[in-house]
């Protein structure tokens, strides 16, 4: 990945419970390191603008667009994404429910459907229908299957209560 | 019937929500070369020449490939017409049209390179960008006429001018004629996953990736561009990430094919949405439609102009204006009919396929004229559909059949979005129907092996894009073969292992491929038959097989445990090819009958803010007649998708071109989809089962009816709210407004 083009800094981030210390290029996005340097590949690229939401991981507990920030900015930080959501006894809840309501359909959107309705839950664990339409509006899905969507984080916390 | 019927967890769904699913862009080829295009922001340019030195200084960088590093003449392609260069030939014809591409070790390195590339050109004056302007007499040419060298119309923008009808429209006899013309904007696919090519050379072929929905198709046109035999093209094609038509036909593949043979090297091609805004798009269109109607509002002819503008190259889209024109008329029975369609070339981007393959654009203008005539008739909206209607098997079209109950389904419609209950103060409610052709023309070959533990490998060249078609075939296996759907495991993309399908379009695979699976098992069935009588000693004739079962003389065994037993000893497999062909018919107009037909029916309630013009969604009903709904849950996603999709178009998509041709909204930013905050309050998706389709078990195709008729629906809900009639899409605030605003200033 190093190319004489770029200039280089070393960053430490915890990915996924994990403690990695990375070389990475300073006008590369998070989005890029992720995909290209470390193929973390379940974080989707599409617009790059920020619109989309299909590149949305959890850093430091919010949801944040991977696309929009330099992988430098995330020195130190404490990284989450959609490869770190099955845990060691299975899916987590929402995976669970999205495969229930039938709400990955292409699939491509999921990713970062996923990772912006665990921030919404770690926040809010109780969402209304309207709260968890807010809370995922900036995740564009071309398939449409926002009720599909909205029916699963529902069913989730359901299962949370439980 | 276990799983058919049912909605088990979708096939491929654990990939897709753990981030594991991969993508074309995801994955990663050895010693790979990035590509990147250079584009000019400009339509019309002529370029004198491209100078790649400096690019070719920057560290990293292979080349960079121009035309004059591909053959001459200018290779050229296309599913119709052969008229689509590899790279600009000349002469760009559109806004973002590929000029050149460099081949370098990184993204970063392709990028910088491409700033660098210097191409001289002159912009050209004035542009098609119009229907009027297109059909003008002094019309600037937008192709060679030399590219269509026997063709009469080729001094013309007219790619093909298409004629069909029945009964003499002028004999007609009619109580009230009306006429208008109505206009449907480009939109773009939008996909969220942007399109992606890789290609790599091989001993005496090259293996090709793309997010393509046809990877038989591209086999085919990459073996006759580059002369190699099919089994030396190797097309990979990994689940597309949306597809929505806008993935069927080859666009850049032949570039990076080219490139990777000349750098003996893989080369990858990812787009940016951007640049997939600029290789696909819907064809906007001018429809002009004149109805005539007894007192009784009984149709007594229709006549309807079709004007597609197609973009620079056909693509598929003369395939588009064709298909949709032939049915132009609707799910009607109408004594007489003439249908012109045209298929015009533009300086925009070519379109291509879209969901709904033209009908949406048609049935924009023709529910709303039908609209008009109830009203001045003081006839019910609904009412005047249901007296026309076409009935079950009648011809309603030559030689095509109405295949459903239809009525049925708009008499659900109507109820569910209570057609005749009194109306909210200040609400509107529309309904319309749409009818779209199935495929006309079909081959799909399945190979399925069950194993001797008892689960099974489906293969199966279908593209699941996100319509479940996986999901599907896994549940007619397990339930041919009598076990559980997830042991069943579905191979698709990749054209050296998969047995050939023509392609994945017209909501075609459930009812074509899962005939061929279908048929698979019921070969695997009677090798079983063979097997138990063998095993047991027992004569075939006396052992029947169903589904899951075998049906010995004294006891029936499911399939799964003779299959066990009889094969333990060595392991194996009983495997069976099933084949679905639906052959050309010479005397039809389109080359074959309808497979099936996608009926829907639309109605919504909406409200209209008089102060900013915003549509308000109430209640939004679909019902689609879909045979049988073999997966329920994708069904309703289906229709529910579509039915957002058709939103889009309705309310809000546009790509919006400045004076020279420019688009102005390129990317996510400046072109709005719908998202989760604008959805109809209700929104319901529904469906009418008869089993009357042609597929397994008696289903139709699915995905697309639900945005056949959106746009009509929601504009006649709108004229009922506010009485203002808009001809032109969207329907956005600011063009509501502008006419509630006319209609206050006419009124005072």
């Amino acid at each position: 990945m190093n190319d004489t083009l770029n200039e280089m800094r070393t960053i430490s981030v915890t990915i996924n419970g994990k403690a990695r210390q990375l070389e990475v290029a300073v006008n590369h996005t998070l989005l890029d390191v992720l995909r290209d340097d470390i193929d973390l590949t379940g974080t989707k690229e599409c617009c790059v603008v920020g619109e989309c939401g299909a590149c949305t991981v959890i850093l430091n507990g919010r949801s944040v667009n991977s696309c929009l920030m330099l992988a430098v900015e995330a020195d130190g930080g404490d990284l989450r994404t959609v490869e770190g959501l099955e845990g060691d006894d299975g899916l987590s809840a929402l995976q669970a429910a999205f495969l229930d309501e039938g709400a990955a359909q292409c699939g491509f959107c999921i990713p970062g459907q996923l990772m912006a309705a665990t921030a919404l839950l770690e926040k809010n664990p109780n969402p209304t229908v309207e709260e968890i339409q807010e809370g995922l509006a900036g995740n564009l899905c071309r398939c449409a299957g926002y009720e599909q969507i909205t029916r699963a984080v529902l069913a989730a916390v359901r299962e949370g209560e439980q | 019937m276990k799983n058919v019927g049912a909605s088990p967890r979708r096939s491929g769904g654990y990939g897709r929500v753990t981030g594991h699913q991969e993508y074309l862009a995801d994955i990663k080829l050895h010693d790979v070369l990035h590509a990147k295009l250079i584009t000019l922001d400009c339509t019309r340019a002529k370029i004198n020449s491209i100078d790649v030195t400096e690019a070719e200084k920057v560290p990293g960088v292979h080349f960079v490939m121009t035309p004059d590093d591909l053959p001459k003449p200018m290779p050229r392609f296309g599913p119709q017409f052969q008229d689509r260069p590899i790279l600009a030939d000349g002469e760009t014809k559109y806004h973002g049209e590929p000029v050149a591409a460099v081949a370098a070790e990184s993204k970063d390195a392709a990028e910088e390179a491409a700033r660098l590339v210097k191409v001289d050109y002159e912009v050209l004056e004035g542009g098609i960008f119009s229907v009027a302007a297109a059909l003008a007499p002094d019309a600037i040419l937008v192709q060679d006429p030399a590219l269509r060298p026997n063709d009469p119309l080729a001094r013309t923008n007219v790619i093909s001018e298409k004629r069909f009808g029945w009964g003499d429209i002028e004999a007609q006899e009619s109580h009230l004629v009306v006429e208008d013309t109505y206009q449907f904007p480009m939109v773009t696919h939008f996909a969220i996953e942007p399109h992606g090519f890789m290609a790599a050379p091989e001993d005496g072929g090259i293996s090709i990736w793309s997010t393509i929905q046809h990877p038989y198709l591209l086999q085919k046109m990459m073996a006759k561009m580059l002369g190699l035999p099919l089994a030396k093209v190797r097309v990979y094609a990994p689940d597309p990430g949306g597809g929505f038509g806008g993935k069927q036909i080859p666009k850049l593949e032949p570039l990076i094919a080219y490139m990777a043979l000349r750098a003996r090297r893989p080369v990858r091609l990812v787009l940016t949405l951007d640049e997939t805004f600029q290789q696909v798009r819907r064809s906007s269109a001018e429809i002009r439609v004149r109805i005539g109607v007894d007192e009784n509002g009984i149709l007594t002819f229709e006549d309807i102009e079709t004007n597609f503008l197609v973009g620079a190259y056909v693509d598929i889209a003369d395939r588009v204006v064709g298909k949709s024109s032939y049915s132009a008329g609707g799910p009607y029975r109408v004594p007489a009919m003439k249908i012109i369609g045209r298929t015009i070339v533009s300086h925009t981007t070519p379109s291509t396929a879209f969901r709904g393959f033209g009908i949406p654009q048609i049935s924009w203008a023709r529910e709303s004229v039908l609209d008009e005539i109830a009203l001045r008739l003081g006839i019910d909206r609904l009412d005047i559909r249901l007296r026309n209607l076409a009935r079950f098997n009648d011809e309603f079209i030559p030689l095509e059949h109405a295949d459903g109950d239809w009525e049925q389904t708009v008499r659900v419609a109507a109820k569910r979005i209570g057609w005749k209950d009194p109306l909210p103060p200040g609400r509107g409610r529309g309904i319309a129907v749409g009818v779209k052709s199935g495929p006309t023309t079909g081959l799909s070959y399945s190979t399925v092996r069950l194993l001797y533990d008892g689960s099974a490998i489906v293969l199966a060249g279908t593209s699941d894009m996100g319509q479940g078609a996986r999901t599907i075939f896994a549940q007619i296996a397990a339930d041919e073969l009598g076990i559980p759907v997830d042991q069943v495991t579905v191979v698709m993309g990749d054209t050296a292992v998969v047995p050939y399908d023509q392609q994945t379009s017209a909501s075609r695979s459930s009812v074509l491929m899962g005939t061929a699976v279908l048929r698979a098992c019921r070969e695997v069935q009677s090798k079983v038959r063979d097997l138990a009588a063998k095993h047991y000693g027992i004569d075939p004739d006396a052992i029947k097989v169903a589904a899951g079962e075998v049906l010995l003389p004294d006891r029936a065994m499911p399939i799964v445990e003779v299959v066990e037993e009889a094969l333990a000893p060595l392991g194996g497999e009983v495997s069976g090819t099933g084949e679905m062909r639906k052959d050309k018919q010479p005397d039809h107009p389109l080359g074959g009958t309808a497979a099936f037909y996608e009926f829907n029916c639309t109605a919504c309630e909406v409200e209209v803010d008089p102060g900013t013009g915003a549509v308000i969604l109430h209640k939004y009903v679909t019902v689609g007649d879909t045979g049988r709904s073999l997966n329920p849950l994708q069904v309703t996603a289906q229709g529910e998708g579509a039915a957002i999709m058709g939103l889009g178009h309705t309310l809000m998509e546009h790509i919006i071109l400045d004076e020279t041709g420019r688009i102005r909204n390129l990317g996510a930013i400046d072109y709005r989809i719908l998202t989760s905050m604008d959805l109809p309050l209700e929104l319901h998706s529904e469906s009418v089962e008869n089993a009357d389709g042609p597929g397994p078990y008696g289903i139709k195709g699915v995905s697309e009816g639900s945005l056949l008729v959106t746009a009509p629906a929601v504009g006649a809900a709108v004229r009922d709210a506010t009485g203002v009639v808009i001809r032109d899409l969207p329907l956005t605030p600011q063009r509501v407004w502008e006419a509630l605003e006319e209609a206050r200033n006419d009124g005072s």
